[in-house]
């Protein structure tokens, strides 16, 4: 899709681009389409009013400026975690341990925001995203290094991180870290040096929506401008090409799941320092699973995560106003959201739905997710 | 130590490695005719609701575990028309599966349950086999259980006997190491593979039965727990054979009932570390045991006829 781009100043090449947008564009547009008319279906099968829920979801997304802020603040950890992902996808890596990643990185920072006096401002909030990045870059880096030793399969290890993450904090937040002034599973709250201020006067949109659409900047300045990022893309595409080229194909493994993990430890970095000032374990509405979503809508490029981010903010956002005027429970949203990366990656299903020409096999059907992953358990790399 | 002790712990391993040992053999039938399956997950939490719903409302276990097998199963099948007829990335289709799961149980138990008392049903009954349930240490470690567990130390070795003593076996294997090849000799390659997922997530649908009829008695949010992973991981440690998968099945369940047992004895271990215990010890035997360990060859890879 980046092609399209960068097609020259031929005659015919703006037409041609957007063109492609557009053909870019069509099957996103229509997956989503589509799975909130599957939504709107259940919600009429158990007895409420689509219409009037939908309504609801589009006014308690962008209704007001208030709704607006809650939609950026919704967005905001699903930008992060879906830009972790979609790099791992890049690199050729599934990580689906960004939910684990994103306690440790939200916990680190928490700690690091309450426990480190006299530092000003400027040196303190970004000491704190930091160790939420290092946080998570760890968390993501073990089974990063396992898969490039041993080739344990990194779907599975992620997973089993997530859960004992979540036991981690939980114990964290119990024990050593747990704020002395109540008996509520939470820590202290940071300091003021710490915090990632508000945007927009009373509203609650912070500073730390703007570093996520950075963040989406840098990854792509990496990707598309960087010798790493070029290896990393290599190792994603044809990870036997690579090593003949001469890449490190394992440390690029570890490389690749640690910037991923820095990523999804930012996204709960930013929750706790921009938004909540403090770590209770039920911050996580399960962004790191969403935002497999997010990244795979997004095509796994920077500009379409973000986009996709925003839209799942949006539907998050609005979901509540909707439960509140139509009884219809948030968790249609999940549905719509399964509902959406279905529909996406199985371009097929939405081609056929609305007579769309096939495009040529493979093509930008899906992300350039693992496309030389065999069965889980063993990785080529193994052998390498 | 107490002998009771032992005898509980042991016993209480069985059980903790149902659910477990279910899930691997689903990965097993799945993996085996080359498609992976990670929405085992899914399809044990989503059975575990419909199965639950359906014996609360008709007030029949059986009923329940029927809904539970027909859900497994109907989930199966989205896979298998996702990977096989439209050729998904296999791991992505499994976390659709996971996603909806959590959408669907999420939603419907709202819609059904909210605003009621926590509706529970009875757990099934426990049997105890005549005679060999009362052969000392063996009979309270194997044969005084319920119906889920007795179940699935069967179904093992039928899945066994499948695999490796019949003509569909035969087949199975030759679709998931070598399809074209498979496919020259005139079988059905995505017959074969549709058959073997759909049975694989209706044994992953009585593991869900497992959780919420057995187990509890009642549904809880996201319940299942990471169970469907950490199968998979005993499916990988197992070999993607029945009875390996139910030893490394058996494995994580000690390292489960060994957490309860050492929480009640409260030895002063934080219970969250014990509750990790399942989850490391299978990153540490994915990391051990993987270079060993080969996968059936066309696993994860679409088959396209030619």
């Amino acid at each position: 899709m980046q092609s399209t781009s960068r097609r020259g100043k031929a005659p015919g090449a703006v037409r041609a681009s957007i063109l492609g947008l557009t053909r870019t564009l069509s099957i996103p547009a229509l997956a989503v389409l589509t799975a909130l008319l599957i939504g709107a279906l259940i919600m009429l099968l158990s007895g409420g009013n689509p219409l009037v829920g939908y309504v609801a979801l589009f006014e308690g997304a962008f209704g007001k400026a208030r709704s607006l802020s809650e939609t950026a603040v919704a967005a905001t950890p699903y930008v992060f975690a879906g830009l972790g992902i979609a790099l791992g996808f890049r690199g050729g890596l599934f990580n689906i341990g960004v939910e684990g990643q994103l306690f440790i990185g939200s916990i680190c920072a928490a700690g690091v925001g309450y426990a480190v006096h006299g530092l000003p401002w400027f040196i303190h909030m970004p000491l704190a995203l930091l160790a939420g990045c290092l946080g998570g870059a760890i968390c993501a880096g073990i089974p990063g290094f396992l898969k490039a030793k041993t080739g344990a399969h990194e779907v599975i290890t992620t997973i089993m991180i997530n859960y004992m993450a979540i036991y981690f904090t939980n114990w964290l937040v119990t024990g050593p870290m747990q704020d002395p002034g109540t008996i509520v599973p939470q820590t202290r709250r940071i300091l003021a040096t710490a915090e990632i201020p508000a945007i927009w006067g009373a509203y609650r949109v912070h500073w730390g929506t703007v570093l996520a659409i950075a963040a989406a900047a840098l990854v792509f300045w990496l990707l598309w401008r960087t010798v790493l990022g070029f290896e990393i893309r290599t190792v994603g595409a044809n990870p036997d090409a690579a090593k003949y080229a001469g890449i490190h194909v394992g440390r690029n493994i570890v490389i690749t799941m640690m910037l991923s993990g820095a990523l999804a430890g930012a996204a709960g970095a930013v929750e706790v320092l921009g938004l909540n000032h403090y770590f209770a374990p039920s911050f996580s509405i399960g962004y790191g699973f969403d935002s497999i979503a997010v990244a795979v809508l997004g095509k796994s490029h920077p500009w379409g995560v973000v986009a996709s981010a925003f839209l799942f903010g949006a539907l998050n956002n609005g979901a509540n106003l909707m439960q509140l005027r139509t009884q219809s429970p948030v968790y249609i949203i999940s549905i719509v959201q399964a509902l959406i990366l279905m529909l996406v990656s199985a371009d097929q299903i939405v081609r056929r739905l609305y007579r769309l020409k096939d495009l040529p096999k493979g093509n930008l059907a899906t992300p350039a997710v693992a496309t030389s992953e065999s069965a889980l358990g063993t990785g080529k790399e193994a052998k390498s | 130590m107490d002998m009771r002790i032992i005898i509980g712990l042991f016993a209480l391993t069985l059980v903790k490695a149902t659910p477990l040992t279910l899930g691997a053999l689903s990965g097993v039938f799945c993996e085996r005719s080359g498609v992976v399956n990670i929405g085992i997950e899914g399809m044990m939490l989503t059975s575990a609701f419909t199965g639950f719903s359906a014996a609360f409302f008709s007030g029949s276990a059986l009923v329940g575990i029927a809904v539970a097998l027909a859900t497994g199963g109907l989930l199966a099948l989205l896979h298998a028309v996702l990977c096989i007829r439209f050729e998904l990335n296999q791991i992505i289709s499994g976390t659709v599966i996971n996603l909806m799961a959590v959408g669907v149980t999420g939603y419907f138990n709202r819609v059904i349950f909210s605003g009621r008392t926590v509706p529970g049903v009875e757990t099934l009954p426990r049997v105890e086999i005549p005679l060999l349930a009362d052969i000392p240490f063996i009979g309270p470690i194997l044969f005084q259980h319920q119906p889920i567990v007795f179940t699935t130390i069967i179904l093992v070795f039928l899945v066994h006997i499948v695999l490796f003593h019949t003509p569909w076996g035969l087949r199975t294997r030759a679709v998931g190491e070598h399809p074209r090849a498979a496919d020259t000799l005139g079988i059905d390659v995505f017959k074969v593979r549709y058959i073997n997922v759909v049975v694989g997530g209706m044994i992953a649908g009585l593991a869900g039965a497992f959780l919420t009829l057995e187990a509890v008695g009642t549904f809880e949010k996201l319940m299942s727990n990471g169970r469907g992973f950490i199968a998979l991981a005993a499916m990988v440690f197992g070999k993607w054979s029945p009875v390996g998968a139910f030893g490394a099945a058996l494995l994580f369940g000690f390292a489960e009932a060994l957490g309860v047992r050492l929480q009640i004895e409260n030895i002063g271990i934080p219970y969250q570390f014990l509750g990790m215990l399942p989850y490391l010890l299978t990153i540490i035997v994915l990391a051990g045991v993987v270079g060993r360990s080969t996968p059936p060859a066309a696993s994860g890879q679409p088959y396209r006829k030619e």
